[in-house]
């Protein structure tokens, strides 16, 4: 049908054009807009100094650095706390997913409460709370909690013994005239942010694994436990084989969510991405710039896990064809 | 095929370039100011249970909109955070930014607005646990300090600390409420914002005042005042000398109550403010008695001082930089004239 | 002769049926007899009920203070709206749950449906904006709290379906630009967080306007929610066209139906019907996602409550009780949500 295909294409032509008008005129009404407005714009902010300080990094940082190095180090504080998160919600999640699937009434139900009452509530609230109780139960720095020569928990957050410092390899944290100084800290909220997204995760992940293995069909354990086989076997070598092909994709999405929910740090004052952007953007005014980095660096981080994933899933594929 | 062509002209009028100068004409158009507030710092801007705003920052909106509209009420107050306020501005979403702002070199010259004038000189201080013994700034090593974020305070911060050679670790808050919460149950040793603010927080927002101390240093110089968008040099103009007029009538000392019998004042300069014998309303593109409306609304700098901040208010603040300059303070209004 | 015991079968199937079960239920039993003392003290037995600071302090946490809940339950709920006239938002929205209730439970013809929903949005306006029939008017930025919530994650919702469908469709489009308009819009709202674009919303939208029009910032943060909400949904309903068999195409095909005919009278409602579970997934994340528009300075539930108690040194060490209070009421219309999505599972079966 050669005029259907004129048509579609000429469809698709009018689709681009005016898809490209409005972009423009979007980008051409802003920049005029601010060009009018007398509005600097651009990147140029990037390579000045940050001016600021951030309160607890990975990288080292200074508040005479950069603010694009601000940045990095607002996303390698989100990666700080996004890995541990997925694997502990992981790990968490798998169990409360096998709970749920257990012959014992009690942590059956022990585990649907724990899924059904963490998966009803906002997680800036579960944030809010768990960051109010890590403040408000734990002793002031100067009263810290000493759990083993040189690990002490306060107010001020877990320090414990790190590699560097200023002199020699091991760096101790010691009580200051006004807390704890030295030392790897974990921040009140840091632990918050750690626990909330976990717990929170963990729910959804629990769905994910029971779905996931309540999709194997029964004849396939009922086979194996004729076969001789025993409940662990059958669970290792029969149904996680199986299941894990359905579990692995939403699996995926859980992590990348639990990723993107690290953003909610800005409410609770942990300095990742969204936090430290947010930050830049109050000092320098430059709001678009601002935004469109933090979109940039979360839609990479999800096309780079969306291939990880598929690169898995190919791997798993294969894997479970050969066993 | 008429939709296009209708969108597409709405669409090249909408991006017509705006004329200069029209500010005041919309606000008389829709006889409403909309003025940018903070979304609560009592004594500047901070609404009741009621949702009636009071403040020095409110009592500045309130005295242009009498200016212009002859009624102090006609005023739709936004409120906004840290960094919406900007944007609002440069939008056009609000006529005038009066939201304890401090005038800086990077504002006043990167994001296409302009500040107006002075209302409130301010510093940055700090607010400590008493029981750290602790008697000045210099002493706040390895402090972790509770801040605001989207203020000046974080890089005054980074800066005088940087300069001092001292490291401190800044704990940054997105909302003023988290700040406070954090620092009063023992999260930070120190929480720095405005003095002015600081007196009020130690007050009303402790457990208990007095186990909080207030550090003698002011590590910053924080000049806050009222902004507008760039390009409309008649409405910048009208801020401005509504703002200097308060200051000139406190200078010579009309008052709210005292206005009437003030107009009667053979003073060739209070006869000149107050649009006796001259019309200096004309040059604003404002009635004669721009200035006594002004007045007549919110009284004069003083008195909108000790209403909100000062002695008649729960934070008993001190007038002092903020004295009239013939009163060893700094502030000082060109003439009216 | 074999004795039938019921409960002791009970008991063996569900908490003993091997030494891994029977250990479970040991430790469980022995957990919650160590712990559930202490939680009922502190739920109930020792906590203080009355707004009473005072003695809520003299509790010193060893029980709850609901007092707190009872003290501040009007600015919890209802934010910064004016006092005496906070009868207008639960008015507003006791109509919208009913609404939204019996639309929910299918009490309604299709048609009365409608008309109850095209009646109710603009009541809900009228009554919490006034300024109309003698209603004293209040400013958007004065609307807070649990009307603030449930408006922006209906609207949230109605406005974002259609959004939805039109995109689900268009990847079904034989046009691949369209096509791949589509996919980009659906992978680049999913692929970052809600709250960016919230900030888009509230700090960018209004610089893209022409100088001297400006939306209302509620309106905004709607927008950006209909935008996000609209991706995830739209992915749903995609999966639901995937679903439907070739077959239902080709019957379709077979009746003289086009393309387009064919999707909007056969596909398209199955699929839907068939989604049905996992549009109220979306649903209860629109509605949990609202309390994102704090951070932009929006006063809905989780906003007002922090308005509420943080500004007040005599009540702010209870926000532990205030958090479990609105954590209850997101609990209790997340769970309605999920209870009907399963009730409707259960009826499609």
């Amino acid at each position: 049908m050669p005029a259907q295909r004129w048509r579609n294409l000429l469809v698709q032509a009018l689709i681009a054009a005016g898809l490209l008008a409005l972009l423009w005129w979007l980008l051409d009404a802003t920049a005029a807009n601010m060009r009018e407005r007398g509005i600097r714009s651009g990147f140029d902010f990037l390579l000045e100094p940050a001016g600021f300080g951030i309160g607890e990094s990975l990288l080292p940082f200074d508040s005479g650095d950069s603010a694009l190095w601000a940045l990095a180090a607002g996303l390698a504080n989100t990666l700080r706390v996004a890995l541990p998160a997925i694997l502990i919600s992981t790990l968490l999640g798998t169990l409360v997913g096998l709970g749920r699937l257990s012959p014992n009434l009690l942590l059956r139900k022990l585990c649907a409460a724990y899924v059904e009452a963490l998966r009803n509530v906002p997680l800036l609230l579960q944030l809010l709370a768990w960051y109010f109780i890590v403040t408000d139960l734990l002793p002031a720095a100067s009263k810290a909690l000493q759990l083993a020569p040189h690990v002490f928990l306060s107010k001020s957050g877990l320090s414990v013994p790190w590699l560097g410092g200023d002199g020699g390899l091991i760096d101790l944290p010691q009580r200051g005239a006004m807390n704890i100084s030295g030392g790897a800290a974990m921040t009140p909220e840091y632990l918050a942010l750690l626990l909330g997204l976990s717990l929170y995760t963990a729910a959804f992940v629990a769905e994910t694994v029971r779905a996931g293995i309540a999709a194997v069909p029964r004849g396939q354990s009922e086979a194996a436990l004729a076969l001789g086989l025993t409940r662990l076997q059958n669970f290792r070598l029969v149904l996680l084989p199986q299941a894990l092909r359905g579990i692995i994709p939403p699996l995926t999405n859980q992590h990348l969510s639990l990723t993107k929910n690290a953003s909610l740090a800005v409410a609770i004052g942990y300095p990742e991405l969204v936090s430290v952007a947010n930050t830049t953007l109050n000092q320098t005014g430059r709001a678009a710039e601002c935004i469109t980095l933090i979109m940039a660096v979360y839609l990479i981080l999800s096309l780079l896990t969306a291939w990880l994933s598929a690169w898995l899933e190919r791997r798993n594929g294969r894997w479970a064809d050969h066993s | 095929m008429r939709l296009p062509i209708i969108t597409l002209t709405l669409l090249l009028l909408a991006h017509a370039p705006a004329h200069a100068g029209k500010t005041l004409d919309q606000v008389r158009q829709r006889a409403q100011l909309t003025c940018g507030v903070s979304t609560g710092v009592i004594g500047f801007s901070a609404a009741d249970s009621q949702g009636h705003w009071n403040g020095m920052d409110v009592d500045i909106c309130r005295a242009i909109a009498a200016a212009v509209l002859n009624d102090a009420a006609k005023v739709k107050y936004v409120p906004l955070n840290a960094q919406q306020r900007f944007t609002a501005l440069q939008s056009g979403e609000i006529d005038l930014l009066s939201r304890n702002t401090t005038w800086t070199l990077t504002r006043d010259a990167s994001l296409g607005l302009h500040f107006t004038a002075v209302t409130y000189y301010d510093g940055q201080g700090f607010l400590v646990q008493k029981k750290l013994k602790i008697s000045s700034a210099k002493q706040l090593k390895n402090a972790e300090i509770c801040v605001q974020s989207g203020t000046t305070t974080e890089k005054n911060l980074g800066d005088w600390f940087k300069a001092q050679g001292i490291k401190v670790k800044p704990v940054v808050f997105e909302k003023f409420e988290a700040s406070i919460k954090a620092f009063f149950s023992g999260r930070c040793q120190a929480y720095t914002t405005d003095a002015s603010a600081l007196a009020f927080i130690r007050s009303k927002e402790a457990p208990n005042p007095d186990d909080y101390v207030v550090l003698p240093e002011l590590i910053s110089k924080e000049p806050l005042g009222p902004v507008v968008r760039r390009g409309d040099d008649e409405w910048f103009a009208i801020v401005k000398w509504v703002i200097f007029a308060l200051i000139e009538a406190e200078e010579y000392g009309i008052t709210q109550a005292n206005l009437e019998r003030m107009k009667a004042s053979p003073d060739p300069a209070i006869q000149r403010l107050l649009g006796g014998a001259e019309d200096s309303g004309k040059l604003l593109g404002l009635e004669r008695d721009w200035a006594a409306r002004a007045v007549k609304a919110v009284g004069n700098y003083g008195e909108i001082f000790q209403r909100n901040v000062g002695s008649a208010s729960p934070l008993k603040l001190p007038r002092g930089a903020n004295a009239l300059w013939n009163k060893g303070g700094l502030l000082y209004a060109p003439p009216v004239r | 002769m074999t004795q039938h015991r019921p409960l002791r079968d009970w008991l063996r199937r569900n908490l003993f049926s091997d030494a891994f079960s029977a250990a479970t239920t040991v430790a469980l039993v022995v957990a919650a007899l160590c712990w559930l003392p202490d939680l009922i003290d502190w739920l109930l037995l020792q906590a203080v009920f009355r707004a009473d600071a005072v003695a809520c302090q003299a509790a010193n946490h060893a029980g709850a203070c609901w007092g707190v809940v009872a003290e501040k339950y009007r600015i919890i709920l209802f934010g910064r709206y004016p006092h005496q006239e906070q009868w207008r938002p639960l008015l507003a929205t006791v109509l919208l749950l009913v609404v939204i209730v019996a639309s929910g439970r299918g009490l309604l013809p299709l048609r009365a449906m409608l008309l109850a929903w095209a009646v109710t949005l603009p009541v809900f306006f009228i009554l919490m904006g006034g300024d109309r029939f003698g209603l004293q008017p209040v400013g958007s930025d004065q609307w807070g709290g649990f009307p603030l919530t449930l408006l922006l994650a209906t609207l949230g919702m109605l406005l974002a379906f259609p959004l939805a469908i039109l995109v689900a469709l268009g990847r079904f489009s034989s046009l691949p630009l369209l096509r791949g308009l589509c996919r980009s819009y659906v992978e680049l709202v999913r692929g970052v967080p809600l709250i960016s674009v919230l900030f888009l919303a509230s700090f960018l939208f209004p610089l893209l306007l022409p100088p001297g029009i400006s939306i209302d910032v509620l309106l905004r943060v709607l927008f950006g929610i209909v935008l996000f909400a609209a991706a995830y949904l739209s992915e749903t309903i995609r999966g639901g066209l995937l679903a439907i068999p070739a077959g239902q195409h080709d019957a379709a095909a077979a009746l003289g139906l086009g393309r387009w005919q064919a999707m909007r009278w056969i596909i398209l409602p199955q699929a839907l019907r068939a989604v049905v579970p996992s549009m109220m997934n979306s649903a209860v994340s629109i509605f949990k996602d609202t309390s994102l528009v704090t951070i932009v300075s929006l006063y809905e539930l989780t906003g007002s409550l922090s308005l509420a108690l943080a500004g007040d040194p005599e009540w702010r060490s209870f926000h532990l009780e205030g958090y479990l209070f609105i954590a209850l009421i997101y609990w209790i219309g997340c769970h309605a949500m999920s209870r009907f999505s399963r009730g409707f599972e259960h009826a499609a079966h």
